[in-house]
């Protein structure tokens, strides 16, 4: 905020130079580590010691292309696109419907409800994973994407229906009226008025849910037991537990694994910033 | 009402009150018979019934197979208090939560301050310090496990740039925590950074400038001005420091698996190190409900004497 007040061009303001020496330094102690990560595994696993910080004196691409003409880098991400996917559209459904009838119906218990739902903010899956565990064990969902994806839609409802809800509320309440006057059903306005005018607010849910599944490890690391199944987060743990020495090989693996993240922050910067923001100050 | 009346009037179609509200009335029973049955059954089902079940498996010596039935009552919540490695995962949590407190919320705090003006570049570098935390934990902790490697990591070539013995940071119970506090740090503080800056963008700037006009030092309007209109994120990101503390759990299996000697072990990763891959149901349950009881309360009591008008 007081930065303001500095005139943008005087040459040796001191405060101007410490300004940009600690925003430098900072941004070393971030990028360091990254690049490091993303240029070691074009290095032999020799030059990872001779030359830590340069860029590689021969770029060894067989680290990378290696990984990917590999069947299991292609299943790992595969395995968590159809986690993802299926956690977010039933995500979107689930708490979009409840959070219109929270927003939209007068009803006897509502709030009651609504704080029963909201409970699920208090503490995370980690306290009844063994229970849940057993739960899913029972249901015969082991082992299997479903087993993964119905806790985590369970466990995202309470911060994903808060947010809906709060969206579908702004939105103007004479069409609801007007519509049910015109002997429109609460499902078809659902349906086809409130769920297009709620794009924005949709998507943010949506990427917020999309960037939990997509890291998370505790809930597959658990259900799962098949390899062929593991998200990448669960394969890139065995992969480093077999090529445990090999760096230059894990960089280049984390590497590849970590480029869609990045390349789906670069493209959807806003709505990553905006949903994992807004998400936790309005949750 | 008047809207009501307003919309059929708009729409050329006098209401017809009675007809239309025993209309709606019975609409809205079957919507609420559709709309709210899904988020109920799942929540419950994976949500509230898992708690209550470890409250009751809690009671048991079970190992998993067929039913419970070894009721030993209190005693795994004994066995947890006995056990020396669950104190020194609650001590890790408080230390997380200290650094969280004392490193990391002043540094997101002046980042936020330095970057909430748009010059060039400032933009690049919000994005930049953000990055860590969209980042998957477990790829973090990988990251990092190399940059702390005794052979082949950056730390032990910077140590030997000055001919100096390369530490085992991870391998040591003395470093291992200290070396995860690093990674804490690094990973979250764009996060709270992002919750300072959009709070210091919706600020009302007139004030700061009335301050300005009437005087005070640039130190005296953040100080008085600035950091006062704060408070509440300030509160918020207390918040999620002590919560994401709690569940801390990704970020320590690829860096330590909570060793050497149970010295790096978050509540969370000495539960799974205790309960879960043990299959020491009983035992593990207990662990769950004090974690359970711990974020429960913290949530409450934070929100009633902190959060009261958020």
């Amino acid at each position: 905020m007081s930065e303001a007040a500095i005139p943008a061009r005087r040459p040796l303001d001191p405060v101007l130079v410490y300004k940009i020496l600690f925003l430098g330094m900072v941004a070393l102690f971030v990028a360091v580590p990254l690049l490091a990560t993303l240029l070691g595994g074009f290095k032999t696993l020799g030059e990872l010691r001779t030359n830590p910080f340069g860029l590689p004196q021969t770029w060894e691409w067989e680290n990378y292309t290696g990984i990917l003409f590999s069947g299991r880098y292609w299943q790992m991400l595969w395995n968590s696109l159809v986690i993802a996917s299926f956690t977010v559209l039933l995500t979107l459904i689930v708490a979009s419907m409840a959070a219109f009838a929270f927003a939209h119906i007068r009803f006897f218990g509502s709030s009651m409800l609504l704080s029963y739902l909201t409970m699920g903010l208090l503490f995370p899956a980690a306290t009844a994973i063994l229970p849940l565990f057993i739960k899913v064990r029972d249901l015969g969902l082991l082992d299997s994407y479903f087993g993964v994806i119905l806790p985590q839609v369970a466990f995202g409802l309470a911060m994903s229906i808060l947010l809906l809800r709060r969206f579908f509320k702004d939105l103007p309440h004479e069409l609801l009226e007007a519509a049910l006057v015109d002997g429109c059903s609460y499902f078809a306005f659902f349906r086809h008025v409130t769920l297009p005018l709620s794009r924005p607010i949709l998507a943010t849910v949506g990427t917020i849910t999309f960037v939990h599944s997509w890291n998370s490890y505790l809930l597959p690391l658990v259900m799962l037991n098949s390899e062929r199944l593991y998200p990448w987060p669960l394969g890139i743990m065995i992969y480093q537990g077999e090529f445990s020495s090999e760096w230059h090989l894990i960089l280049a693996f984390i590497t590849l694994t970590l480029l869609p993240t990045v390349l789906l922050f670069i493209l959807a910067q806003k709505h990553i910033v905006a949903g994992l923001t807004a998400g936790a100050v309005k949750g | 009402m008047s809207q009501h009346s307003a919309a059929a009037v708009i729409r050329g179609r006098p209401a017809a009150p009675g007809a239309r509200r025993r209309a709606t009335t019975d609409g809205q029973l079957g919507a609420l018979l559709l709309f709210l049955p899904p988020a109920l059954l799942l929540f419950t089902l994976f949500v509230v019934l898992p708690i209550g079940e470890a409250a009751w498996y809690s009671g048991f010596n079970w190992n998993g197979f067929g039913s419970p039935t070894r009721w030993i009552g209190f005693d795994n919540y004994r066995f947890v208090f006995d056990t020396r490695g669950f104190g020194i995962a609650f001590r890790n949590n408080l230390l997380i939560i200290a650094v969280s407190l004392v490193v990391q919320l002043p540094l997101a705090l002046t980042l936020a301050l330095l970057l909430a003006d748009k010059f060039r570049g400032s933009v690049a570098l919000r994005m930049l310090f953000f990055l860590p935390y969209v980042l998957a934990e477990v790829a973090t902790g990988l990251i990092f496990s190399f940059i702390y490697d005794g052979n082949y990591g950056l730390l032990a070539s910077v140590y030997r740039m000055f001919g100096a013995e390369a530490p085992h940071l991870l391998a040591s119970p003395q470093t291992s925590m200290l070396a995860i506090l690093i990674v804490v740090v690094w990973k979250y503080f764009g996060f709270h950074m992002m919750l300072f800056i959009a709070a210091l963008q919706g600020m009302d700037r007139n004030l700061v400038e009335a301050a300005r006009i009437d005087g005070a030092s640039r130190w005296q309007v953040l100080r008085h001005v600035v950091i006062p209109l704060l408070y509440p994120t300030i509160r918020l990101s207390v918040f999620f420091a002590v919560v994401g503390s709690l569940q801390l759990f990704d970020l320590v299996m690829p860096l330590t698996r909570g060793g050497p000697a149970d010295s790096s072990n978050t509540m969370v990763s000495f539960l799974y190190n205790n309960g879960v891959s043990r299959m020491r149901v009983g035992y593990g349950s207990a662990i769950g409900v004090i974690l359970f009881l711990i974020c429960v309360t913290f949530a409450i009591t934070y929100k009633r004497w902190f959060m009261r008008d958020e």
